[in-house]
């Protein structure tokens, strides 16, 4: 990474420097009638004014000023960010399909629903689920979309009932889902174990309860081992359980969330599949479903008929569209290639070692940080800072101080429940060197927050940036750039 | 194939140093009678297998490279320069993830300032967060926040508005009390031109309207004039939502100069290639009074603690995983990269490219329309200046017209009839910057041989 700093673009500007390459008109000039009135006109346009050179060298260089997963190891809990295979971005680009018009005929796309229709039957054999949809555009959209199914459901029955219930260690945007679909949500305490507390559970359920919402192996990186009776315990309410699967890698190839009793689940292509996160995006979310709510699927969905493939837009129960077109088809080529490159056996081998990689790590690291949940994890695992806790050092430090060792820092403070919580997930792709080397770094730090913490509280010194000031970041916002008087 | 890197030795090695026998230990919390299902999935391949089969695939797609294309309706072809592929594609910004740990995130933080810069300047705005999934879901959440803001329900949108985006609306407000109005604002003659009735919007707004929210150029291509509206939306205490193109924005007035309190858009016609609509780029943009109902993720400028320039996510406070139910929305993951892209074009177009490209529209679609109402049987209808789509009456229902396009090698324009059935004769013709006089005369030239 560069440490030099680069101006904004708007700061490279000067004026009369151009670096676009756009044809001349070939056809007649307007006629005058036909112009846009002048008091329609914007009267200015202040954007930056740079060579093509002058471009490329700007963002080459912001680019050189990020961390990234081809740099280093990359250990953010919660995010499983495994390597992203460039023969998936070689599909991508195929012009076959990034040159694509959703409004094209049918009989002009057949590859492309093919494609779609694929990947749908793909993820369903994955998941044990009767059907899914690929429209949400990211997870937080799949967990909106897979909500309003299980509304529409109750709706059906009379009753869209009131409360959502989700466990404390729950990722920001259930609970934030569940509002937006009109939803009171009630927060279900975790136990001892560290998984959702059977006793409290009991207590909360009853028929004013719309759903539960889980995340599995949730974000402790545990299984829930009671799965199967929580979703026999909502059922017999009439509730229905909602699965948040950002963390499906764990389970790839060992379980299908449907055979668990999980009514409806989303998956995030951009963690599970290997589809970039681009610095936040776009991603890519499946929603997948079982039989009680196949038919909400959001339309269109896309169907197969004597070997031709059509969009499907005659399903009344549906909740209706969730998006301008059918979500990032461009991330669900990526993920599909993925998958045809795995094949059941890869697919499998890569939950297998997620989990392999995790205990590892785990178990290597467990007589420096503080486990607060002792026992068997999944693909990641929590920590509650360090074991032996030294003056005035936070997680925060800890974790500041990984990136001067060379490595992006893991998840920090979350889940909530956890206190100073430091959250690690490695990916199958990760080999044992790039482990161990990691482990040696995190049992130094530790030694340093015992015998030089003034390392981890100044740290770090050697990315492009200091340590940076939010608060005055968020009391006086500074958000754009403001042309010259 | 697949990318686990684990030799027999480190597996064995990792297996002691957990202390347990084998990875079937390590998954004993997962029910038996459930473990190890048989997966019914094709066996893997090679590279060379799958990449070959990806092409085969995609060979069964016509796209828009080969064949001339007229379709828009809510994508749009537009040019994106080399550089944005080349520069996206770094695995610095690609492999990346959300910027939370700042320090090593500078540059996708410092780009996300620049897309905002960007999106207020084309806008007329204040302020503008780092993207929505697309102009639907942004639009939704812009009328959804409008009724937070005002504490009223009705929202008031003309028929003029595309429709893809109000059954999004739609979707996206179940489980709130939202009230739609759809305001007739057009009436077709016998001959099938559109007349405007843009006052009708105007008469509908009253004291119990949160917001009007109008699309800037309307789905059929016209512009609207939206300064009286914009008038009668404060008068009332409510919110005036412009859905704008960022293209014809190289031209246009920005909504910020008339009055709008939220702006949207959809962003990836000066970001992507069509793509299947998707990735798309939800641009979104308000009046600094709204920044905290804002939803998503924005970046700020600040200083590190040496007092260098450097730039963090702020005012997460609105956000689901500091707020959670309180957010502002449940947005986690937006749209990063296309911005990135966006940001990239909009630096090498810049103000002069800007316009340009507009005005390459507006000539060409001007042109277009031009030679196909002077094709008997066809007549163009705008009833008010448009930058480039139009509707075009067709002697007959747009699907024959498109089937003989289709068999001569041209994708026509978007059959109307597919939103709304009266209109199955109408189709509207999208030109860009993209369609060489050769398209459009080939276009032409194909119908004038069409047989109703
Ligand atoms: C557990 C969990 N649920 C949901 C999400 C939201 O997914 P997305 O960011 O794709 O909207 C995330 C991702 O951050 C997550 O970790």
């Amino acid at each position: 990474m560069i440490q030099e700093a680069e101006p904004l673009i708007f700061e490279r500007s000067s004026p009369g420097r151009h670096g676009y390459s756009l044809p001349d008109s070939d056809v007649p000039p307007l006629e005058e009638d036909a112009a846009i009135p002048a008091h329609w006109q914007r009267s200015s346009l202040p954007l930056p004014e740079a060579s093509e050179l002058d471009v490329v060298r700007h963002f080459t260089r912001l680019s050189q000023r990020n961390y990234s997963i081809e740099h280093g190891f990359y250990p953010l809990g919660s995010c499983t960010m495994k390597y992203n295979p460039k023969v998936n971005d070689a599909a991508a680009g195929l012009p076959g399909f990034s040159f694509v018009h959703p409004h094209q005929p049918e009989s002009t796309i057949q590859g492309a629903l093919a494609l779609i229709h694929g990947l749908s039957r793909l993820i369903m054999e994955i998941t044990g689920y009767a059907n899914c949809s690929l429209q949400p555009a990211a997870g937080a959209h799949g967990e909106l979309c897979g909500v309003l199914m299980m509304r529409a459901h109750h709706v059906k029955q009379g009753n869209p009932r009131r409360k959502m219930i989700i466990p404390d260690s729950a990722h920001g945007t259930n609970p934030a889902t569940a509002a937006m679909c009109g939803y009171t949500a009630i927060e279900v305490p975790s136990s001892e174990r560290g998984t959702v507390d059977m006793d409290a559970l009991a207590t909360l359920l009853d028929e004013d309860v719309a759903g539960l919402m889980l995340t599995v192996p949730n974000t402790l990186g545990l299984f829930e081992q009671d799965i199967v009776e929580i979703c026999r315990m909502a059922h017999e309410v009439g509730a229905l359980v909602y699965c948040d699967g950002a963390n499906m890698n764990a389970l790839l190839g060992t379980v299908q969330p449907a055979a668990l009793g999980l009514d409806v689940l989303h998956l995030n292509l951009h963690k599970t599949f290997t589809t970039p996160h681009g610095g936040g995006g776009p991603g890519a979310g499946a929603i997948c479903v079982n039989e009680t709510l196949e038919p909400y699927l959001p339309v269109p969905l896309v169907k197969e008929q004597d070997g031709a493939y059509a969009w499907d837009y005659d399903r009344p129960d549906s909740i209706g569209r969730i998006h301008s077109f059918y979500g990032n088809f461009l991330n669900q080529v990526r993920a599909y290639t993925y998958i045809r490159t795995l094949g059941a056996e890869g697919i499998k081998r890569a939950g297998e070692y997620a989990v392999l990689n995790g205990n590892y790590l785990k178990e290597r690291l467990r007589d420096a940080y503080a486990l607060r949940y002792d026992r068997t994890c999944m693909h990641e695992v929590v920590f509650a800072g360090l074991k032996e806790k030294a003056e005035g050092v936070r997680t925060l430090d800890v974790a500041k101080r990984m990136i001067d060792y060379g490595f992006h820092p893991s998840t920090v403070y979350f889940p909530l429940i956890v206190p100073e919580a430091l959250m690690i997930e490695p990916t199958e792709t990760e080999n044992k060197d790039t482990l161990d080397t990691f482990i040696d770094a995190l049992l130094a730090i530790a030694e340093e927050a015992q015998t030089s913490p003034e390392l981890l509280k100044e740290a770090p010194v050697s990315a492009p940036v200091r340590r940076l000031d939010e608060t005055t970041a968020a009391r006086r916002p500074n958000l754009r750039w403001q042309p010259p008087e | 194939m697949d990318y686990v890197p684990h030799s027999d030795e480190d597996r064995e090695a990792m297996l002691r140093a957990i202390g347990v026998a084998s990875t079937e230990d390590l998954f004993q919390d997962i029910p038996a009678n459930v473990r190890h299902p048989h997966l019914n999935l094709p066996p893997g391949m090679s590279e060379p297998e799958v990449i070959r089969h990806l092409q085969a695939l995609g060979q069964q797609n016509s796209n828009v490279l080969e064949m001339p294309s007229f379709l828009g309706a809510g994508c749009y072809n537009h040019f994106i320069p080399s550089i944005v592929n080349a520069l996206i594609l770094r695995g610095e910004f690609l492999t990346s993830y959300t910027p939370y740990q700042p320090e090593l995130s500078q540059g996708t933080l410092q780009a996300m300032y620049e897309f905002q810069s960007m999106v207020c300047l084309l806008t007329g705005m204040d302020v503008a967060n780092a993207s929505m999934y697309d102009e639907a879901t942004a639009t939704a959440e812009a009328v959804l926040t409008a009724c937070s803001i005002t504490k009223r329900s009705k929202v008031v949108v003309p028929d003029t508005f595309h429709p893809t985006t109000l059954e999004v609306l739609e979707t996206y407000a179940e489980g709130r009390e939202l009230t739609l109005v759809r305001v007739p604002t057009f009436t077709i003659d016998d001959d099938g031109a559109f007349h405007d009735c843009w006052d009708a919007v105007g008469a509908a707004i009253d004291d119990d309207t949160a917001c009007v929210a109008v699309q800037v150029p309307n789905f059929f291509g016209w512009v609207h004039e939206c300064q009286d509206i914009a008038e009668t939306v404060h008068a009332h205490r409510a919110m005036l939502v412009v859905s704008a193109d960022p293209v014809a924005l190289g031209i246009l007035t920005p909504p910020g100069e008339y009055g709008a309190d939220i702006v949207t858009g959809e962003g990836h016609s000066l970001a992507l290639p069509p793509g299947l609509g998707g990735p798309r780029l939800g641009l979104y943009a308000t009046r600094k009074k709204y920044l905290r109902q804002m939803p998503g993720r924005v970046s700020g400028m600040t200083e590190d603690i040496e007092g260098k320039r450097g730039f963090v996510l702020t005012l997460q406070a609105r956000e689901q995983h500091i707020r959670r139910e309180k957010a502002t929305s449940n947005i986690c993951t937006n749209e990063a990269l296309a911005a990135l892209a966006f940001t990239i074009n909009v630096s090498w177009l810049g103000p002069e490219g800007m316009r340009k490209k507009a005005e390459l529209c507006l000539a060409k679609s001007h042109y277009a329309a031009a030679q196909l109402d002077a094709l008997p049987g066809f007549a163009v209808s705008a009833p008010g200046p448009y930058i480039k789509e139009f509707v075009v009456h067709c002697p007959s229902q747009v699907h024959h017209v498109n089937e003989h396009l289709l068999e001569h090698g041209v994708l026509g324009g978007y059959d109307l009839g597919n939103v709304r059935a009266e209109l199955d004769r109408h189709m509207l013709v999208c030109v860009t910057e993209l369609n060489t006089r050769q398209d459009i005369d080939r276009l032409v030239a194909t119908l004038r041989d069409f047989e109703a």
